[in-house]
C-alpha cells in the first residue's frame, strides 16, 4: 500500500514553535475539486488543512499523511461595503483583509497578535484578540462556513443551520472537515488610527485591579507582564488599551486620508540565531528597558494598526530567535475568582528562571457554544518559553493548578499537554467527538495534535 | 506522538525484559503515563515486568518476540503498531555469551551472531519501514563500547555489537528526511542481570543511568550517546592505541 495516493512531496512540517517536526505529503489545493480529490484519496494516515502555520504546536501537521496547503485559495469572493459582510476563501489572510478593506473603512472583527493567519485557521482555532471582553471570538463574527466533509460533500453550515457542526468546526482545529469559504462580518471604522491609553502597574494585584475596574471602558485591552520581575514586583506590567479614533479625533493633517493603511514586514530574523543567545541576562535587560521606556500613564495617544495590534509582525520570522531547539507557548485561562491560581502559575514560571520575554494577560468576556473554543470568562495568560531542561515537568505541574482552578489550555498554542489533562479541561469534548463521529465516521481528518491528545 | 518537549505517548521495548528496557520505561513513567508494548519471549519474567510497569502507571501490552525465529520481527512490529503509532522503539535484546565457549564452539558463535546482530538488523528494518509510513518516530539501538574495538577477552560479543552499531549508524543516515531518527547508545559495563557475577569494569554504570541518557538523548535530538559520557574519550584513546600495546592491556 502506498503511503499516500498523491504525488505531493513528503516534507518535514513544524508549527510556529519549530518543535517536533513530522513528515507529510504537502498538497497545494486551489479549488473545491482539488480538496475533494485529496480528501477522497487520503491514505489511512488521514488529512488536515494548513494555513499560514501560526499555530505554535502540531495542529497543522499530520505525520505520514496528507496536509493541504490552503494558502493557494485566497480570494475575496464578494464584499458588501454597506453591511461589511465579506465572502472569502479560507486561505485569505487577515493581513490581506486589512490591506483591502481598511482603506474602505472596515477592520477585521477580531485579530490576534499577528495578522498573518488565514480565515480558515482563525475559525478552526476560534481565535480571540484584545477585544474579546466586548466582541467575543472570531467565529462569533462568521455568518456561514462552507465545509467539505469526509464524504466529499460541501455543506454550508451556520449557527442556524446544523449548529452542532458549526460549533464543532469553530475551534475544532480542522478535525471536522476542510473549511473552504466563509462569510465574515467586518467592523466599520472611521479611521485607521487607534486612540491608546497606556498605564504601568507595579505588581500583579494592581494590574488585576486596574483591568477589573476599567476594562469595560475600552474596546481593546491587553497587559504585558515582565515575567522576570520577582518578589514584590512580580507581575509588573504595561497596560495598553484603546479604540479606533473617530474622524473628528484625528489631527487636521490626517483627516484628508483618515483610512490610510500600510502593513508591512520591515525586517527578518536570519535563520542562524545561535542557541543560548537569549539568556537570563539579555532578556532581563530587554524587559527592564521595555518597562522603563513605557510611560507611567499616558492618554489618547494615536497609534497605527500594526503598532497597536501587531508589534511583532514588523519582524519577519521572529520565532527563529529562540534558536534551533524551538520554543513553546504556555497559554491558559482560569475563571474569575481564581486569581490565586493565576498568581501561582506566574510565580512558578518566574522562579523557574526561563529566559522569557513578556507574558500577555487579558480578561476574557463570555464564551461561545464552540465545543473546543478556548475563551471563557476569566483571566488568560500567555508566554513563550524556550525549550529547556525541566520544562516538561514544570508545565505538567502547572496544568494541575489550572485544572484545579477550573481552567484550560489553548489548542492553537499547545504542543505538550497530556491527553488525560486535556480531557479534564473541556467538558464538551464528548459532544465534539460525537459530531466528528457523525460527519467523519472513518476518521479521515486527523493531525499530530489529534493523535497526541486522542481527540 | 512525541511532543514538543520530547515526551512520547508510546514506547516499544524489544527485549522488553532487559534491565535497560525496563529502566527506560520506568524513567518515562516517572514523568507521565504512556502506552508500553513489551516485546519478549513468553516467560514468567515478562509477566512480572508487565505487572510492574502497570503498577507504575503504564498501559501495558505484551507481544511475543523471539530473536531466534526469523519470522518473529515482522509479526512483532505489526502487533505493536496495531494499537497505535510507535513513537519510540528501544532495541534492547542481546546476549553476552560465554567467552570461553565462544572461543571454540562455532554453533555458539552462530547463535550469538543471530541474536546480537542478525535479529537486530531485521527488527531495525521492520521498525524503519513502520516509522517511515508513520512519518515520525525514534529507534533506539543498544550498542556497546565493546564494539568500538573488540578485545581478546570477549571479541565475539564485541564483533556482534560492532556490526549492530554500524547497521544502526548507517540506518540513521538513510532515514534523514523521513521524519524518523535513530539513537545509537554505547554503554560501558552495565551492572545488570546480563553481567551478574562478573566483576565491575572501570567506569561501570547502571541501567538507570543508561535510561537517563536515552531519555535525554531523545529530548536533545542526539544520534549517539555514550554512558557514562567519559567513555567516549576513553574509547577514542583505546581505538588509537597500537595493537602491540592494546593486546597486553588488562581489559
Amino acid at each position: 500500500m502506498p503511503d499516500t495516493t498523491t504525488d505531493a512531496p513528503r516534507v518535514p512540517l513544524v508549527g510556529w514553535g519549530r518543535t517536533a517536526p513530522t513528515i507529510a505529503a504537502l498538497t497545494p489545493v486551489h479549488d473545491d475539486d482539488d480538496v475533494r480529490a485529496a480528501v477522497l484519496a487520503a491514505s489511512g494516515r488521514g488529512v488536515v488543512a494548513r494555513g499560514l502555520a501560526r499555530s505554535y504546536g502540531d495542529a497543522a501537521q499530520n505525520a505520514g499523511g496528507t496536509v493541504l496547503d490552503m494558502t493557494a485559495a485566497a480570494r475575496v469572493l464578494h464584499a458588501d461595503l454597506e453591511t461589511g459582510l465579506v465572502d472569502v476563501e479560507a486561505g485569505v489572510s487577515l493581513d490581506e483583509l486589512m490591506n483591502q478593506f481598511v482603506p474602505q473603512g472596515f477592520f477585521v472583527p477580531v485579530t490576534p497578535g499577528t495578522r498573518l493567519v488565514t480565515v480558515g485557521g482563525a475559525i478552526a482555532a476560534d481565535i480571540h484578540g484584545k477585544n474579546h471582553h466586548v466582541a467575543g471570538s472570531f467565529s462569533q463574527h462568521v455568518r456561514w462556513i462552507d465545509l467539505l466533509t469526509a464524504d466529499g460533500q460541501v455543506r454550508r453550515i451556520s449557527p442556524g443551520s446544523d449548529a452542532e457542526l458549526f460549533w464543532a468546526t469553530a475551534g475544532g482545529m480542522g478535525l471536522t472537515g476542510v473549511i473552504l469559504r466563509a462569510q465574515v462580518q467586518m467592523k466599520a471604522i472611521e479611521s485607521s488610527r487607534c486612540l491608546v491609553d497606556t498605564d504601568r502597574t507595579e505588581d500583579l494585584d494592581s494590574l488585576m485591579t486596574l483591568l477589573t475596574e476599567t476594562d469595560h471602558l475600552y474596546e481593546y485591552s491587553v497587559a504585558w507582564i515582565d515575567t522576570l520581575a520577582k518578589g514584590r514586583r512580580m507581575g509588573r506590567s504595561v497596560v495598553t488599551r484603546g479604540r479606533f479614533a473617530r474622524l473628528d479625533e484625528l489631527p487636521a493633517k490626517r483627516r484628508a486620508d483618515p483610512l490610510k493603511y500600510h502593513g508591512s514586514v520591515k525586517a527578518s530574523v536570519p535563520d542562524v540565531f545561535p542557541p543560548g543567545l537569549l539568556n537570563l541576562a539579555t532578556v532581563a535587560a530587554f524587559n527592564e528597558l521595555w518597562y522603563r521606556k513605557a510611560p507611567k500613564r499616558k492618554r489618547d495617544q494615536l497609534q497605527s494598526i500594526p503598532t497597536f495590534f501587531h508589534p511583532l509582525d514588523a519582524v519577519g520570522g521572529w520565532n527563529r530567535i529562540y534558536g534551533p531547539r524551538g520554543f513553546v507557548q504556555y497559554q491558559v485561562t482560569v475563571p474569575f475568582g481564581q486569581e490565586e491560581a493565576m498568581r501561582e502559575v506566574l510565580d512558578r514560571l518566574s522562579s523557574f528562571g526561563t529566559a522569557s520575554f513578556l507574558a500577555v494577560l487579558k480578561r476574557f468576556g463570555p464564551g461561545n457554544p464552540g465545543m473546543l473554543s478556548y475563551p471563557s470568562p476569566g483571566w488568560t495568560l500567555a508566554l513563550d518559553i524556550p525549550v529547556m531542561k525541566g520544562l516538561a515537568g514544570l508545565l505538567d505541574s502547572l496544568d494541575e493548578v489550572v485544572i484545579a482552578a477550573g481552567g484550560r489550555t489553548y489548542l492553537a498554542k499547545d504542543s505538550r499537554v497530556r491527553p488525560e489533562t486535556f480531557e479534564k479541561m473541556y467538558d464538551r469534548l464528548d459532544d465534539f467527538r460525537a459530531v466528528r463521529k457523525r460527519v467523519d465516521p472513518e476518521g479521515v481528518f486527523t493531525s499530530d495534535l489529534a493523535r497526541r491528545l486522542a481527540l | 506522538m512525541i511532543d514538543a518537549l520530547g515526551s512520547p505517548s508510546s514506547l516499544l521495548l524489544v527485549g522488553g525484559t532487559s534491565d535497560i528496557a525496563v529502566a527506560t520505561a520506568r524513567r518515562y513513567l516517572a514523568e507521565r503515563p504512556l502506552r508500553i508494548v513489551l516485546a519478549a519471549r513468553d516467560t514468567p519474567r515478562r509477566g512480572v515486568v508487565a505487572d510492574e510497569l502497570k503498577a507504575a502507571g503504564g498501559t501495558v501490552e505484551v507481544v511475543d518476540f523471539d530473536a531466534d525465529d526469523a519470522s518473529s520481527p515482522a509479526r512483532m512490529v505489526a502487533a505493536a503498531a496495531a494499537g497505535g503509532d510507535v513513537d519510540v522503539a528501544v532495541v534492547a535484546f542481546g546476549l553476552l555469551g560465554d567467552a570461553d565457549q565462544l572461543r571454540t564452539e562455532p554453533a555458539a558463535v552462530a547463535q550469538l551472531a543471530q541474536v546480537n546482530y542478525v535479529a537486530p538488523t531485521v527488527v531495525g528494518t521492520e521498525l524503519a519501514n513502520l516509522m517511515r509510513r508513520q512519518g515520525h518516530g525514534v529507534i533506539v539501538a543498544l550498542s556497546s563500547v565493546a564494539g568500538e574495538r573488540p578485545r581478546a577477552s570477549n571479541f565475539v560479543y564485541g564483533s556482534t555489537k560492532a556490526g549492530l552499531d554500524a547497521f544502526y549508524s548507517g540506518l540513521a543516515d538513510s532515514l534523514v528526511g523521513s521524519g524518523v531518527s535513530v539513537l545509537v547508545v554505547r554503554p560501558g559495563f552495565v551492572r545488570s542481570k546480563m553481567t551478574e557475577g562478573i566483576d565491575d569494569a572501570p567506569l561501570a554504570t547502571t541501567p538507570e543511568a543508561v535510561a537517563e541518557a536515552i531519555v535525554a538523548g531523545i529530548r536533545k535530538g542526539r544520534h549517539t550517546v555514550w554512558v557514562p559520557g567519559a567513555m567516549r574519550w576513553v574509547m577514542s584513546g583505546l581505538r588509537h592505541t597500537p595493537r602491540a600495546v592494546f593486546r597486553k592491556l588488562p581489559i
